[in-house]
């Protein structure tokens, strides 16, 4: 199943990744070459086989439900990139400028 | 201790010095910076340390001196030099997963496996190059350039996990901690000519190591000799409270060497005794090295194929002599569903990755880049500047194959092939097979540039990769060289039998000799 250009954009909007003209044309042809080995895929016959959650081989205990407080040994101020009273500071959700460039 | 000591020593070896008095913790470090500088671990030539203080280690081994010389318990580790990859967290260094986007980012907390080797007296002394994010099978992918292989610096030491695999090999740690999602331990291994260990999901507690893949991700170790691996899994192993993927199965005694027991709360009596649990079970003696009499070990006939280097098979072929020489059984076995694993794994991982790094946003840590358009700008500049092509890559497929209207094609259809791979598994081991001999790659180490196409790179996880879709327990250990360049060969064992897959690793190691590296 090629990818079109315009997947490449969609995706990458819903990946939140800035994508220009010259990387989606590589990316258009690296994913659709990459994709073209999942097809094998297709051939096999899985209508009677469950699909895998993962490979928990037993022994994987339950624990009371319990908060278990992180251990931290440095406070959030030392890696956030902006704090203000124990919040996290982030821009604006939605300006004139982003509310244009969707097309909304 | 002289540096030219110290490069021929194990874990087994170094910590019994340091417990003797023999030697002291400081002295032991020392000789590992030494060993990395002549060696040339910097960026300037093979690129293996991302971040390493001298100055913090000494300190550290201040604490193990402190410990030896009150007659406390220090633990079997005792002033054993360890590196760990950039993605599980350490306090004091840097956790950067080889990636601009966590730049300088250190930890508030802890990964479980290095808080047990620090409590059994490690001292980790520097946090190793990896492909950005453990996407990759060459480590080129590092944000901070690539790491050359030991044996040949005009070659890759294969990836992920290739800084870890290059410190061992180079003598600058006899054991390093590495991470797998689909062989990036065992391949680097194989590539450096060292022994990497992968095992079974859940075995080690994945508290701390940055998420890639979390149905596939486990830490791994690497070390110079099997002894050196089975001693640091047998200190990381276990159940832990802080992960609820880790199992409370009990953790035998892997090594020969004697040492006496793990003792993970010894230096960490108070908070960490909450969290590291250890069965007081009675578990079995370690492994005999010297015979295999009794054990059926399976050659599955997908692993060898036509195509296959002549020299690799000539050195599998040998290996399989040589168990055979030991009393083992040799059993034609067939794992039909192997060569679906590529496309399984090219579908899952990076769905599951597109999933795990979008905490990677600009918000709570690490790098944010921000345009002055709002919180939609911020978040695409910042992951846009922050990942590289390969992540980048990955994240769109992952996104592609969960989006709707794809999803029942791949994402469903691959976790369905995904329970026939590990079908194939279950079926061997239950017809009487202790353990599975592979080779660990399909070729040696290659040039830095040489592989350019993303999906021929993703073959190199072609005999690795069904391990970790099963989530059995494999490991790979030096059987030769081929064109100068050393190959290893695969272990692979039912689920939680590290146990047997290290008996057969012992003996094969202590069978070929020498041989191993020739």
């Amino acid at each position: 199943m090629a990818v079109t250009r315009d997947d490449v954009f969609h995706i990458a909007e819903l990946a939140r990744l800035g994508i220009d003209d010259a990387r989606a044309d590589a990316l258009t042809a690296e994913l659709s070459s990459i994709l073209a080995h999942m097809e094998v895929l297709s051939q096999v016959d899985t209508a009677q086989v469950p699909p895998a959650a993962g490979v928990g081989a037993g022994g994987t205990p339950l624990r009371p439900d319990a908060t278990i407080a992180p251990l931290m040994e440095q406070t959030l101020e030392s890696f956030a990139p902006s704090m203000r009273d124990g919040f996290f500071i982030v821009p604006r959700l939605a300006t004139h400028e982003d509310s244009s460039e969707s097309g909304a | 201790m002289n540096v030219a000591d110290y490069t021929r020593l194990g874990a087994a070896a170094i910590s019994g010095k340091v417990r003797s008095g023999e030697v002291a913790p400081s002295d032991v470090v020392r000789a590992a910076f030494e060993r990395a500088g002549e060696i040339g671990a910097g960026p300037d030539a093979l690129n293996i340390f991302l971040h390493a203080d001298e100055e913090a280690c000494v300190t550290e081994t201040k604490e193990v001196q402190q410990h030896l010389d009150t007659a406390a318990d220090v633990g079997i580790l005792a002033g054993v030099p360890v590196a760990i990859k950039d993605n599980i967290a350490s306090l004091g260094l840097p956790t950067t997963c080889a990636s601009r986007i966590l730049g300088g980012y250190v930890s508030p907390f802890e990964a479980t496996a290095v808080t047990r080797l620090r409590a059994n007296g490690a001292i980790i002394i520097a946090k190793t190059n990896m492909d950005e994010f453990a996407m990759g099978s060459s480590t080129e992918n590092s944000a901070f350039g690539p790491t050359r292989n030991p044996h040949d610096v005009r070659c890759v030491p294969g990836g992920s996990s290739g800084g870890s695999a290059a410190a061992v090999a180079a003598g600058i740690t006899p054991i390093a901690l590495g991470s797998e999602t689909g062989g990036s331990v065992r391949q680097p291994a194989a590539f450096c000519g060292v022994v990497g260990v992968k095992p079974t999901y859940g075995r080690v507690s994945r508290y701390g190591l940055v998420a890639f893949a979390s149905s596939l991700d486990q830490i791994g170790v690497l070390g110079r000799t099997v002894d050196d691996a089975a001693i640091g899994l047998e200190v990381i192993a276990g159940f832990d409270k802080a992960d609820s993927t880790s199992s409370d199965a009990d953790v035998p005694i892997y090594r020969v060497s004697a040492l006496g027991k793990p003792a993970p709360e010894a230096r960490h009596p108070d908070t960490e005794a909450m969290r590291i649990g250890r069965s007081p079970v009675p578990l079995p003696p370690p492994p005999d090295s010297t015979t295999l009499k009794g054990l059926v070990i399976g050659k599955p006939k997908e692993y060898f194929p036509e195509s296959l280097d002549p020299s690799i098979r000539a050195h599998c072929e040998r290996a399989l002599d040589r168990f055979r020489s030991m009393g083992a059984v040799i059993r034609d076995v067939s794992l039909p569903r192997s060569p679906l694993a590529i496309p399984v794994y090219y579908v899952l991982a990076p769905a599951e990755a597109s999933s795990n790094l979008a905490r990677f946003d600009g918000v709570r840590y690490g790098l944010r880049v921000d345009p002055g358009k709002g919180l939609k700008s911020m978040y695409e500049a910042t992951r846009s500047q922050g990942f590289g092509p390969e992540v980048t890559r990955r994240i769109l497929l992952g996104t592609y194959v969960l989006s709707a209207g794809y999803y029942d094609a791949y994402y469903k259809k691959a976790q369905a092939v995904r329970t026939l791979i590990a079908d194939d598994f279950r079926a061997v081991f239950a017809s009487g097979v202790h353990a599975i001999f592979t080779p660990t790659t399909p070729t040696p180490a290659f040039p830095i540039g040489a592989i350019s196409d993303p999906y021929e790179m993703y073959l190199n996880d072609i005999f690795t990769v069904t391990a970790n879709l099963a989530g059995v327990p494999a490991i790979s250990v030096p059987i030769g060289r081929v064109r100068r360049l050393p190959v290893g060969g695969q272990i692979i064992a039912a689920h939680f039998d590290e146990y047997t897959m290290f008996r057969v690793a012992y003996a094969l190691e202590a069978s070929l000799g020498a041989e191993a590296h020739q």
